[in-house]
């Protein structure tokens, strides 16, 4: 199985680049070729989950050992990249397939197709990668091809935010660079595993710990949290709304989150204060996330604002682990922490990405995106309106759908581990994110229509709504993943990887030839 | 007559040097093994040139456009080539993604150290075409704007 592990990043590379030289001759390729490889990609990507042993590693170019340092760059599939991968091609792929009746209205289709791909290998690339410096420059790929995307409607908003995003974008991989290659500069070599090892011999010493802050500000800064927000809500509103799906559902998670976590339970030695620093980030965008949402009027600013607070639920589950973990306290709760993270970050992919697809076919019907001047949607586009119910009531927590059970896992963890604070934070803000999304309800969807022009409008065209009923079953399925059956095939591995911590490097750097 | 570009002194000067700089990136990209340089500064080099010539003698915006298209075409063709010999790897020899099929050779020769010569030739092609593209975008969107 350790065979196929790179096509996950060849695929979506050559598809970029088929589409761009391809494209001239046959105008619909893009449309045809982008969802059939996201499709091998997903199959790829689930047969990953039952694979023979617990961590795969494929060293690329197959070079050996120079003086005991491994050179070469490796691909490592275990439990966390393999969860992150199959999200990552599920939501590429239903948003690709919704993209193809979606980007009709836009010129320059080649060249959406062809980005989309090149952000799908990058963020591949992030997950699967075993190397420091060969993270940053996948990161980079998904960034900036992101960045490209944003403009993609190239009028003055658009425009803007990418341009915002592009400078706050390049800060942060500013800061990564340097961070990087102070770790170089330290330890002489660039394999995360190996990095492990020889930060473990070095103990605790100053210049690490300054580079996990510029860490932490730097991946902070691609996944938004709270004092780097500043350009989440510019650039996911004016994206197209397939795109806005893949930046919230995916990409925040891929470049930002995921990095944290590897870099912080696998590669540094916990400690006390960074485990603390990350916990309070989480909560502080957690509480500021949704506190700026619900003044907005602009429905997909609105849902990117509720980003900024669901991942801070993610980085705070996650954080509380590690804090839990660094003083030496009860197991079982840093297992249920992270656990709750990370199913919780499963949930806000598909429930985001289906929140932002309906707010796509809303804009793609009506024209409009501001609440005030919606209403009554539901008369005329019962499918749309169905799938917002399902997606509102699972991010705001409500029982049989997945997002109550993510929340209630941090919320136990939270009180079990001791952070009370935490825990009423965690209710109040799901409570204020019910709020918010009853207010979308109330202002777009049931009540008399407030369109300028009275006309009826019909519902989403067939290639829309089939990803977003696919999404909206996944909304409920998802609850599954609280049943012991479906954990341990899909969330304990994931689990297991973080919590013990430094046995990431002993299969990689035993494996290695 | 409305002649086009810059004046004749530029134009010679232009028409002498220019053959030289594109054989300098060349150089540049198929010595990239063997001595400091490589893919991505021949091709640097070699953008030069061409970007050279267009600054020197100016051309029509539909034939600029025409030219755009080309070199974008070539771009992609390059990079999926650089893509389809690290695939290559993967058939042949030791199944192993980027593996260095062939035979090594010997140190400082002109034929030596495998597919690393073809990589950089792709190398250099990409990042020649690119550069090239990216300047045409802007002296199109600059022509345009008239």
């Amino acid at each position: 199985m350790t065979a196929w592990i790179p096509l996950l990043v060849i695929l979506p590379l050559s598809g970029a680049f088929l589409i761009a030289i391809f494209s001239g001759m046959f105008k619909r390729i893009g449309g045809i070729l982008t969802p059939l490889f996201m499709l091998i990609l997903t199959c790829l990507g689930f047969m990953f989950f039952f694979r023979e042993t617990d961590v795969l590693v494929y060293h690329i170019g197959g070079w050996e050992l120079y003086n005991g340092i491994p050179v070469g760059i490796h691909f490592v599939v275990d439990g966390l990249s393999v969860l992150m991968v199959a999200i990552i091609n599920l939501m590429g792929f239903l948003a690709s397939f919704y993209s193809v009746s979606y980007i009709r209205k836009f010129t320059g289709e080649k060249y959406y197709y062809a980005l989309f791909c090149l952000m799908v290998a990058g963020m591949n690339g992030v997950v699967l990668t075993g190397d420091l410096f060969n993270m940053f420059i996948f990161l980079e790929i998904a960034v900036i091809s992101s960045y490209a995307l944003v403009a993609f409607g190239i009028e003055r908003e658009e425009l803007e935010a990418s341009f915002k995003y592009q400078v706050l974008g390049g800060v942060a991989s500013l800061v990564i660079l340097l961070g990087i290659a102070l770790i170089y500069w330290n330890t002489g070599t660039l394999n995360i595993a190996d990095i492990a090892i020889v930060l473990k011999e070095n103990g605790d010493n100053k210049l690490i710990s300054f580079v996990q802050v510029l860490l932490i500000a730097g991946f902070g800064l691609k996944a938004a949290m709270i004092p780097f927000h500043a350009w989440l809500p510019d650039a996911h509103s004016s994206a197209p709304s397939p795109i806005s799906a893949m930046l919230s559902g995916v990409l925040i998670k891929a470049v930002g989150v995921y990095a944290i976590m590897r870099l912080f339970f696998n590669m540094f030695t916990l400690s006390y204060e960074i485990s603390m620093l990350i916990t309070v980030i989480g909560a502080v965008s957690m509480v500021g996330g949704v506190l700026l949402a619900v003044g907005q009027w602009d429905f997909k600013r609105l849902l990117a604002y509720h980003s900024i607070s669901q991942m801070g639920y993610v980085v705070l589950g996650v954080g509380m682990g590690m804090v839990i973990l660094s003083v030496g306290g009860s197991r079982d709760v840093a297992v249920l922490a992270i656990a709750g993270g990370l199913y919780h970050m499963v949930n806000h992919a598909v429930f985001k990405g289906l929140l932002f697809l309906n707010a796509g076919a809303v804009e793609y019907k009506t024209g409009t995106r501001m609440l005030r001047e919606m209403g009554g949607l539901s008369n005329n586009m019962p499918l749309t309106s169905a799938t917002y119910f399902s997606a509102s009531m699972a991010i705001s927590g409500i029982p049989p759908f997945n997002g109550f059970f993510s929340k209630l896992l941090i919320i136990i963890a939270a009180v079990q581990g001791g952070f009370y604070l935490m825990a009423i934070l965690a209710v109040v803000v799901s409570i204020i994110t019910l709020a918010s999304f009853l207010k979308v309800h109330r202002y777009a969807f049931i009540g008399f229509s407030r369109f300028k022009n009275k006309k009826m409008f019909g519902e989403a065209p067939f290639g829309m709504g089939l990803p977003m009923v696919i999404l909206a079953v996944l909304c409920l399925g998802l609850s599954l993943l609280i049943i012991p059956f479906f954990r341990d095939i899909f969330l304990s591995p994931a689990v297991n990887t973080l919590i013990h911590t430094l046995d990431y490097s002993q299969p990689i750097l035993g494996l290695l030839p | 007559m409305m002649t086009r570009g810059m004046t004749n002194i530029v134009k010679t000067t232009t028409r002498l040097i220019c053959g030289v700089i594109f054989i300098f990136g060349i150089y540049l990209v198929s010595h990239g093994h063997l001595t400091p340089g490589g893919g991505f500064a021949g091709g640097t080099v070699m953008a030069g040139a061409f970007i050279l010539l267009v600054l020197a003698f100016g051309d029509d915006v539909k034939h600029l456009r025409k030219t755009e298209e080309g070199s974008s075409t070539l771009e992609n063709l390059a990079i999926l080539l650089f893509l389809l010999m690290g695939v290559a790897g993967m058939l042949f020899g030791a199944n192993v993604f980027f593996k260095n099929f062939l035979e090594a050779g010997t140190m400082g020769e002109l034929f030596s150290a495998g597919v690393i010569p073809f990589l950089n030739i792709l190398i250099g092609i990409e990042v020649a075409a690119a550069l090239f593209t990216v300047f045409l975008a802007f002296v199109i969107f600059k022509e345009e704007e008239k």
